[in-house]
């Protein structure tokens, strides 16, 4: 049998049973920090491209901060990170597909009602 | 913790040991519990239908000429006679995040085998999650008695209210679900079920084991995740 891709016996550490809790309690307080930000995005009426690219960086540093360390993916193996992460590939195509969906409705409505579909 | 060895499952890490566990002639992601496998992939599954109601939202959203009501208005809480613009969201953020923190600590505990903290860790998150849903229950009742209706609302574009109540109802739902497991789970720590080699569980001869508390906790997280993506696109865009 082909062991190559097996681990050897002398390589084998023990097993490290849980994570510290300050890696835990950082994450937590940085959660807390970014949902702050993101709501003085609100509170201060940030308007156009600064608004919303903030509420895209707030919002995906708290989602990535839940998904690797909340939910250990970042400790996982990479045949389950791999499963996970490239559907959603599938989904940012959706949205784009959707995104230029809405513009030509949006179009098409603005269009007939101010120029009127009569010849 | 995260990835329980299992004698002779040991994979190199990286993409080598990916192809060793994808490219063999046995099961895939040997060595992860079987419900840790499946919560994933029921997880990516509800991935795809909060997405959609996202993106049927951005559709909606983008292609009204109507104008949007100024989220920041409709959801604006007074306190001390002072109108606050999306305060109780802001509470309801907070609350679920710190649930969020305590079910992280929950399996923490659980696998290092201290029943008590595991068990009022996770109690403490089930009260949390009560707390969220009664929030959304307020809010849902306060917006009702103002007059939004899934078909129309005294604010602006229409849709409005469908795309409200069918993704906070959505999510709500799932935070629901995810209190009455938390709550269950909480007794079966405190009783005991997953010490000595574990309790046989329900419909099942399997013993229980704390891995159960980290499935749970994945649940739990996901339901935290689909808030972060609500609160940005819902509430603040």
């Amino acid at each position: 049998m082909d062991d190559t891709n097996q681990i050897n016996e002398k390589d084998k550490k023990p097993v490290e049973s849980t994570h510290k809790i300050g890696i835990y309690l950082w994450i937590w307080g940085l959660l807390f920090v970014l949902s702050f930000f993101s709501y003085m995005v609100d509170w201060y009426q940030f308007q156009g491209m600064l608004r919303w690219s903030l509420i895209l960086f707030f919002m995906f540093a708290k989602a990535g901060l839940i998904m690797a360390f909340f939910m250990h993916l970042f400790w996982e193996r990479y045949a389950l990170v791999n499963v996970l992460l490239w559907p959603m590939t599938a989904i940012a195509c959706f949205v784009f597909l959707m995104a230029a969906e809405f513009e030509y409705t949006l179009f098409s409505r603005m269009f007939y009602f101010f120029v009127g579909g009569g010849a | 913790m995260s990835d329980p060895k299992i004698d002779g499952f040991e994979l190199k890490p990286g993409f080598r040991g990916m192809a060793s566990d994808t490219g063999s002639d046995q099961t895939m992601f040997k060595g992860v519990h079987w419900g840790k496998a499946m919560m994933w992939i029921f997880l990516l599954s509800d991935t795809f239908v909060f997405s959609c109601f996202l993106i049927a939202y951005m559709k909606g959203r983008g292609s009204t000429p109507v104008e949007w009501p100024n989220p920041s208005e409709v959801f604006a809480l007074e306190a001390f006679g002072v109108p606050v613009p999306l305060l109780l969201i802001a509470l309801m953020t907070f609350v679920l995040i710190t649930s969020s923190g305590t079910m992280a600590l929950a399996v923490k505990y659980g696998y290092e085998k201290n029943r008590k903290m595991c068990g009022w860790l996770v109690l403490a998150t089930a009260v949390g999650g009560l707390t969220f849903v009664g929030m959304q229950a307020y809010e849902w009742s306060k917006l009702i008695h103002e007059g939004v209706r899934p078909w129309e609302n005294p604010f602006g574009a229409a849709q409005f209210g469908s795309f409200f109540f069918m993704i906070t109802g959505f999510h709500g739902t799932h935070v629901s679900i995810g209190v009455i497991f938390l709550f269950i789970y909480a007794y079966k720590v405190f009783a005991g079920h997953y010490e000595n080699g574990g309790k046989r569980g329900w419909f099942t001869t399997m013993k229980g084991d704390y891995v159960e508390i980290e499935i749970l906790g994945l649940y739990w997280h996901f339901v935290d995740l689909v808030w972060v993506f609500i609160f940005a696109f819902f509430y603040l865009w």
